[in-house]
């Protein structure tokens, strides 16, 4: 039913399921271990929720040795074995499969140290990325990666997708703030890189393992940057009535030299909802809004806000107003970061990560606008300007079969779009088995034969997450392409205000 | 089998020619040893390569876009076209590259783009912006089987795929040779005020400066110069902080109060100008720190990198060993030795000290006779000298780029 397909099981793997179990539990009596059936539902999928599958068992380990014994177990037998954090990929990184371990690292949830002094954190992998701020804040520190996902997602996940945030523009991804980890290999062997100091010695493992999607090994500590906490931030929110004036804005403010810590986007689908969800005063008669956030003193962030409204004023907004008070700026973010669960409140949607040039931005945007209305699917636009991250949310209905093909061919097709406009495929979320038939679009045989070859010095029997980032031999790639666009099916209802109807009284055609 | 390759001296101007050159080489097994200009091949071992590959045919910036950051240039272009390029827009390089060719007898500005991020060393502003292989958004590359490869894109953010292109940053043309790089850049630094403090030991200095690194106010340099060193470039004893200013007029009074008291400082003053012409006439501050360390003689030079609380204890302890002069950049995080020239440059001393506290130390600069002798890059442990092996494997399995570059048997 699914479009995607994944390796095909090891029958001689999943036969033997009752004596795997058995030895798992006596190899690590401490670790928590599920076999039920009900017990493994809860891990049959991340947050690409499309897709499930039931694991052959899940093991939680409680420590690296643990993780050791475990990997070293099923080198040995040649099980596979799926690592996981929280579950909250939107890329199917973290989908089981049926021949595989599930080894959830959400029991590892410790902070090692503190050390403010030389400014890093050392973790458990298993930790989630807003306990590291919160032992932190007591010192004046952060951790800079702020994905909207926060309070679930762990710093093994993370760092296996190369997490962004809101506030990346500034401090950077996952990889620029990663000092070190404690990863465990395929065969159980237990290695360091980095640690407190700031660049390797000999080769530069980080950059690597950050965003390899757990298939080089399972990291099970980091330390991590620390930085100092801003004076103060404030955040400015300007509306305009067309996102092209929306997407200059943001140029012209880079332009002048001005680098703020954050520049979100939202159209008006997007504006209608998050308002609708948390009532922050987004501007309702805009077409798109900015939330622009500026950090420093409070004479500097009355300087730079003064800049921002300067060059805003030259792109006609229709509203700008700066946050006031620090209530109506978390109200403001609040929005922001429960975007996503609003859009979910009302409708499935799958969550697109494509990233193009910034001057590319309204040719994107108007070209993802008529993708969807090809496919009949409502969208809205939410995401990081400043970086060009964009982030899709196509609406559909996840029940309907015929949708969910539809939605991913849709979802595909804005993909290639921005790798066609000079883009890539995935700024943040990872490949996982979402984009994995897609890789093509972005590389050719030989780039992709040197990514495979270091998963094979890594992990030669492909134990590891297998299934997903790499192509699986371009057999789907044939299928979506053969699909035919006039089984379209019904339209989709989702119940969000997008100006489709508009758009059809002005003459434009809707195949 | 073409049978042997021509030795000497190649400049292959595209890609392609690239790709056959080094397909060439390995079918006749025949190792390449991999430059730019060559203003760093007296660093690391002596390649005993009979052909030389450089990059200096393919030069030039082909994308660049400001109001994106991103710049695209070819791995041959000399950084200082680079850099006047990015100036005429008010940009920069983030992480401030370290010109190491005035120190190992070039002249300045002289390397190129390629080289920069082969060897990822960064300035003194990486404590704010990060390393240069933080800025590599994506390359495209030449690897030991003579295809053309390429990873990430000119895009701020990127998880397609494994990161290939920060990977690559700090290999030292032993994986793959690159050819085009893109790079984030950022607004250049407009407005900084220096705070400098008189007369601490390295303890206190060292502290003032993480002390700094903890305030809001963008430190962007953390130096602190020994007495004998400092000398030579003013009369004093000095431990530096560069903040973020973004006003002109803006007050210093605060980060000062902040590094002031602890550091007991004998004089604490701000000072109006710029960082770099405090620290004395070199373009970059941290060109500026090697720098002094330098002189005409090839003194053996170190450079290295630890938790900066470790800094002071380690070269403490260092001192008691050898005479050497150090300069602390990164708040300590980083330290640049000079030793005298002993037959081991000081490295049993310096790595003993280190397989305590942490770290690790790099020859940047000795004479051919010492660097034959010792490990110029820090020896690495049994179980990383085998990744290290496979990396390699993964990307040169016939061992043709810069063969004993980094190590010896690799
Ligand atoms: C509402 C919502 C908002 C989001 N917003 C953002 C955002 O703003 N920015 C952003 O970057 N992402 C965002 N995400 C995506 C997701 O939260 C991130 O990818 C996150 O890093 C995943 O962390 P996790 O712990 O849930 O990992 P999982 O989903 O459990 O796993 C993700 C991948 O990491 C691997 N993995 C997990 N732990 C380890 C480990 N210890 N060692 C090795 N590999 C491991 C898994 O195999 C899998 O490939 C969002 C997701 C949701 C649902």
């Amino acid at each position: 039913m699914s479009p995607l397909i994944l390796p095909d099981p090891d029958r001689g793997v999943t036969s033997r399921r009752n004596d795997i179990v058995k030895q798992l539990k006596r190899l690590v009596p401490e670790a928590t271990l599920i076999a039920d059936e009900e017990g493994c539902r809860t891990f049959e999928s991340d947050a690409l929720t499309a897709y499930r599958c039931l694991p052959l068992a899940v093991v939680l380990p409680s420590s690296t040795e643990e993780v050791s014994a475990i990997l070293r177990f099923c080198h040995d037998n040649h099980v596979k074995v799926v690592p996981r954090g929280a579950g909250t990929s939107l890329a199917g990184g973290a989908l089981p499969l049926e021949d595989a371990v599930v080894l959830c690292l959400s029991r590892m949830n410790k902070v090692i140290e503190i050390d403010p002094s030389n400014r890093v954190a050392r973790v458990e992998a298993g930790l989630t990325n807003i306990a590291i701020t919160e032992a932190a804040s007591k010192h004046g520190l952060f951790y800079a990666p702020d994905p909207s996902s926060q309070i679930a997602c762990t710093v093994g996940g993370n760092i296996a997708t190369n997490s962004g945030g809101a506030h990346c523009l500034k401090y950077g991804v996952t990889v620029n703030n990663l000092l070190g980890v404690r990863m465990v290999m395929m065969d159980g062997e237990i290695v360091e890189f980095g640690g407190k100091h700031l660049d390797a010695p000999g080769y530069d493992f980080l950059p690597l393992i950050t965003g390899s999607e757990g298939q080089l090994g399972v990291v099970t500590e980091a330390t991590v940057r620390l930085l100092a906490a801003p004076e103060g931030s404030k955040p400015i929110l300007i509306g305009f009535d067309s996102t092209e004036a929306a997407a200059s804005c943001v140029a012209a403010i880079i332009a002048a030299g001005i680098v703020p810590v954050a520049i979100e986007f939202m159209d008006r689908p997007a504006i209608h909802v998050c308002e609708h969800f948390v009532p922050a005063g987004y501007p309702l008669d805009a077409e798109a809004a900015l939330i622009v956030e500026v950090e420093g003193s409070e004479d500097e962030i009355e300087y730079l806000l003064e800049k921002i409204e300067d060059i805003a004023r030259d792109f006609l907004p229709t509203s700008l107003r700066r946050s006031q008070s620090p209530e109506e700026t978390a109200l403001i973010w609040k929005g922001r970061k429960a975007a996503f669960g609003a859009i979910g409140q009302i409708s499935d949607y799958i969550c697109m990560d494509g990233v193009i040039p910034l001057s590319q931005l309204p040719k994107a945007l108007d070209e993802i606008g008529w993708i969807c209305r090809k496919y009949r699917f409502d969208v809205a636009n939410i995401f990081h300007a400043g970086d060009g991250n964009l982030h899709p949310l196509i609406l559909y209905n996840a029940n309907d079969s015929v949708q969910l093909e539809r939605v991913e061919l849709c979802g595909g097709e804005i993909l290639k779009l921005c790798v066609a406009l000079g883009g890539c495929l995935t700024g943040e979320h990872g490949v996982g088995i979402e984009k994995r038939e897609l890789m093509y679009e972005q590389f050719t045989d030989e780039d992709i034969d040197q990514q495979v070859r270091i998963k094979e010095e890594f992990d030669p029997s492909w134990l590891l997450n297998p299934g997903k980032v790499f192509p699986i031999e371009g057999r789907d790639a044939q299928r979506m392409r053969s699909i035919e666009l006039t089984d379209l099916g019904p339209e989709v209802e989702t119940g969000v205000e997008v100006a489709i109807e508009a758009e059809l009284a002005e003459g434009h055609e809707v195949p | 089998m073409t049978g042997s390759m021509r030795l000497g001296f190649h400049a292959p101007e595209t890609e392609e020619e690239l790709a056959a050159l080094v397909f060439e080489a390995a079918e006749t097994r025949t190792p390449l040893e991999i430059m730019g200009k060559g203003t760093k091949r007296e660093l690391g071992h002596p390649v005993g390569a009979g052909a030389v590959v450089s990059s200096e045919g393919m030069s030039g910036i082909s994308l660049y876009e400001p109001t994106e950051l991103v710049m695209v240039a070819k791995a041959g272009t000399p950084l200082a076209e680079i850099e006047a390029k990015l100036a005429e827009n008010e940009q920069e390089l983030p992480f401030e590259p370290v010109d190491l060719a005035p120190i190992l007898g070039y002249a300045p500005g002289d390397g190129t783009i390629g080289g920069v991020i082969a060897t990822n060393i960064s300035g003194s502003r990486r404590i704010l912006k990060g390393a240069a292989r933080d800025h590599v958004l994506g390359i495209r590359a030449v690897n030991g089987r003579g295809e053309v490869i390429k990873a990430g894109g000119r895009v701020m953010k990127n998880v397609t795929g494994y990161d290939i292109g920060r990977t690559l940053a700090g290999s030292w043309g032993t994986l793959a040779m690159m050819t085009e790089i893109s790079l984030k850049v950022l607004p250049a630094q407009r407005e900084t005020r220096t705070i400098l403090c008189f007369g601490l030991t390295d303890q206190t200095a060292v502290e003032a400066l993480c002390i700094a690194m903890g305030t809001p106010y963008e430190v962007s340099g953390a130096l602190h110069i020994h007495a004998d060193l400092a000398a030579r470039l003013s009369d004093e004893e000095i431990a530096g902080a560069r903040i973020r200013s973004p006003r002109s007029g803006s007050r210093i009074s605060r980060p000062r109060r902040a590094i002031g008291p602890t550091a007991c400082a004998r004089r604490c003053s701000p000072i109006a100008r710029r960082w770099n012409s405090t620290a004395n006439a070199a373009k970059r501050s941290g060109t500026t720190s090697a720098r002094r360390c330098s002189r005409t003689s090839p003194i053996p030079l170190w450079r290295v990198s630890t938790a900066p609380t470790q800094a002071a204890k380690l070269v403490g302890n260092l001192s008691r060993k050898i005479d050497a002069r150090v300069v602390y950049d990164w708040s300590g995080g980083l330290i640049w030795i000079e030793t005298p020239p002993l037959t081991d440059a000081g490295a049993v001393d310096i790595r003993r000290q280190l397989a305590e506290l942490g770290g690790h130390a790099t020859l940047i600069r000795a004479d051919d006779a010492t660097r034959a002798g010792i490990d110029v890059f820090q020896p690495l442990e049994p179980q990383h000298a085998i990744l290290s092996a496979k990396l390699k494997h993964a990307f040169d399995p016939l061992g043709i780029f810069n063969p004993g570059r980094m190590y010896r048997d690799m």
